[in-house]
């Protein structure tokens, strides 16, 4: 291991048996399976041990110095968050080595432990502990962490009572304010407003940069991978596929992810066991009917979902995106006063309509979510697809040669000239 | 210049943690953190969690007090009833809070566990604090109704630490199996409240062991009957023998128990992220 070298991957795997999650939820079905086995007599079904087992990661190499900041891409399920998981030390690999020099701090989730019913104050404090500050450390850095969150006046106030910016600036503040050698940050800067995104993104950097400390960056904004990351890994399928220059593995991705356009997809295979044990799962989506998507014609969306749980009050939405990863547009039932309640076990589909679509000619990664409540996401898959939207008849000339314009509005325009004196 | 590295940390599959004591002195901090936060939260509403870990035990003395003093007429050795119920109770609720607590600990922290690293073993010994807490509220309001009854205690109730401990760590060796059960089987969550019944018999709470001499090292087996024969003969004063080898089978229990529930809880405790 090379001096300047914090971070050593080598043939790093994990298996989830999905059958832990699955099946053996209760002790009676453990029991039974356990009987059922005896009854077989150690007659294995051949086809068992394929379905139960999922490899999140197989065999993924790399080696991080000293200082880099390292962006992970690759689509949803591809194993970045459980590569992540296994440095952090939150769960064990089932092969493979990782040696790490240095204090890893993990920031997985914005506000981890952070408790509605305790003040502001008392939450730092809470969650530095958490993320591994000592008192002490909490305690100096308490001013800074406050007036990095803009919280000042509501420090006394119970967190139950903030509003969700005000809650996810507090939480990112402590986090910023980590000292580890080692920082792991997953996508968590997805929330949050914009200016406080492009803030926290500074102090990310800065900290690479001025402090010599290494980070670790999961974002399906890929915008602020090749704008923060001096290398990149690109995991496909928990593999390894390319790793290099932060601008050069982004641009490979872009364009495997284009080469992907399609108008129905279907997500019962993504993610691990604990997305499939979700309260809601979507399964599907699908486009005009499999039909070509039309600039300024009708649109349609039909979202497949289904529930493990009865669930209240779930908001569908679909976003688009630039390739990038920027979002331009979104549609929200809740926007429109669509909330809707479903039993446990049901199944069916929800359809949304535009009767005219307003992206220009050009492709867009989908983001898809359903959440209940104000904030509780049910499930999310940002960057979940990629289509093609084309010029569709109503399109202008001019449109058709500037391809991927996002949103192309159609306005009333009014003229005068000025009258001549 | 910059500064050297650190020895490397290593992570492989299997491999025995040799840093996890270390780490836990280390992490002692967060421990502390989240009993704090426990007992904030439990006690954010005063007056009504104090009325709540008062009025409990207080029913609880009264209806036991009436079963086995009035209507099982069991010997009381010339120590009033009441009295005799309330220092079994004590140590009761004390395992009994810390137990539950201990057992729910795992499941009701989920979203810590799979989201940041820290020796597991935390989120069980930091739940022991609400039950201490409690305990402190009910022995303040305890030290009076035994003065009223006209004892006095003596020098002994300086050892009342020792079963304190002894009554939490029996909760806490009980508590990882349950709470370590529970994160892969759910169902373990309803067995705990059972065992609790169950624990309220077979623990000499309602009754004396001293004048059960054919059940009495039977009963000792259960390790709570130490600590309640103990918790008597600190408060109680000069009406209560000391029977000490059934102290010594009850901390054999304990041993045991303990014991077990730390090796289970260690060698399952990789794999709570993973099915949590």
């Amino acid at each position: 291991m090379p001096a300047d070298t914090v971070i050593s991957v080598s043939g790093l795997s994990k298996r989830y048996r999905l059958g832990h999650v699955a099946r053996h939820d209760t002790l009676r079905d453990a029991l039974g399976h356990k009987l059922r086995r005896l009854a077989r007599l150690g007659r294995e079904d051949p086809g068992r041990g394929s379905r139960e087992e999922f490899w999140a990661l197989r065999e993924v190499s790399f080696e991080v110095r000293r200082g880099e900041v390292i962006g992970i891409i690759g689509r949803n399920g591809a194993g970045k968050s459980t590569l992540l998981k296994i440095i952090s030390r939150i769960t064990e690999p089932t092969a493979g080595l990782i040696e790490l020099r240095g204090r890893v701090a993990s920031l997985l989730e914005v506000g981890t432990g952070f408790h509605p019913e305790l003040s502001g104050r008392e939450n730092v404090f809470l969650n530095g502990a958490i993320l591994g500050m000592s008192r002490g450390e909490i305690r100096r850095k308490f001013d800074e962490i406050v007036a990095f969150a803009e919280v000042e006046k509501f420090l006394d106030t119970p967190v139950k009572h903030y509003s969700s910016g005000m809650y996810v600036r507090l939480a990112f503040a402590v986090a910023a304010h980590l000292e580890p050698e080692i920082l792991v940050v997953d996508e968590v800067l997805a929330v949050g407003d914009y200016a406080f995104q492009r803030k926290c993104l500074g102090k990310m950097s800065a900290v690479a940069s001025d402090e010599g400390r290494t980070v670790l960056f999961v974002s399906h904004n890929l915008g602020s991978v090749t704008g923060l990351c001096s290398r990149a890994l690109w995991l496909a399928d928990g593999r390894l596929n390319a790793s290099g220059p932060a601008a050069a593995v982004v641009a490979d991705y872009i364009r495997s992810q284009t080469e992907q356009t399609r108008t129905a997809f279907d997500f019962r295979d993504r993610g691990g066991p604990e997305r499939a044990a979700g309260r809601l799962v979507l399964t599907g989506l699908e486009l005009n009917q499999a039909g070509a998507i039309l600039h300024r014609e009708s649109f349609r969306a039909r979202i497949h979902f289904r529930t493990n749980a009865p669930v209240d009050g779930v908001a569908f939405g679909l976003g688009f995106c630039s390739v990038e990863g920027t979002r331009l547009a979104t549609i929200d039932s809740d926007l429109d006063g669509q909330r809707r309640s479903y039993p446990a076990g049901h199944a069916g589909w929800i359809e949304v309509a535009l009767p005219e679509l307003q992206l220009g000619p050009g492709r867009y990664a989908l983001d898809l979510g359903a959440r209940c409540g104000d904030v509780a996401s049910l499930d999310y898959l940002p960057s979940c697809g990629m289509i093609e939207v084309q010029p569709g008849p109503r399109t202008s000339a001019g449109a058709v040669q500037i391809p991927g314009g996002g949103l192309r509005l159609s306005a009333r325009w009014q003229e005068s000239s000025e009258a001549s004196a | 210049m910059t500064p050297a590295l650190p020895e490397p940390l290593v992570i492989q599959a299997g491999r025995a943690d040799r840093h996890y004591w270390r780490d836990l002195w280390r992490y002692r901090e967060l421990l502390g953190f989240l009993a704090w936060r426990d007992v904030k939260v439990r006690y954010k509403q005063a007056a009504l969690g104090v009325a709540w870990a008062v009025l409990q035990p207080a029913v609880q003395t009264i209806l036991l007090t009436f079963v086995f003093g009035k209507l099982a007429r069991m010997p009381d050795g010339g120590v009033p009833y009441p009295l005799l119920v309330l220092a079994g109770l004590l140590p009761w609720q004390l395992f009994s809070s810390a137990f539950s607590g201990a057992s729910n600990s795992l499941v009701g922290n989920a979203h810590l566990i799979s989201k940041v690293y820290f020796p597991r073993l935390v989120v069980p010994l930091s739940a022991l604090a609400v039950a201490l807490v409690d305990l402190a509220i009910l022995l303040v309001i305890s030290v009076p109704v035994i003065l009223a009854f006209g004892v006095i205690p003596t020098w002994r109730l300086a050892l009342l630490p020792l079963f304190i401990v002894a009554a939490l760590l029996i909760a806490l060796g009980a508590g990882l199996w349950i709470t370590a059960l529970t994160v892969k089987y759910r169902d373990f969550r309803f067995i705990a409240p059972f065992l609790l019944q169950i624990g309220l018999f077979v623990t000499p709470i309602g009754y004396r062991t001293d004048f059960l001499p054919n059940w009495r090292d039977l009963l000792s087996l259960n390790p709570l009957t130490g600590v309640v024969n103990g918790f008597r003969w600190c408060l109680l004063g000069g009406g209560m023998e000391f029977y000490t080898p059934g102290l010594l089978v009850s901390l054999a229990a304990t041993a045991v128990l303990l014991a077990t529930g730390l090796w289970y809880f260690r060698s399952t405790e990789r794999q709570f992220a993973d099915v949590i």
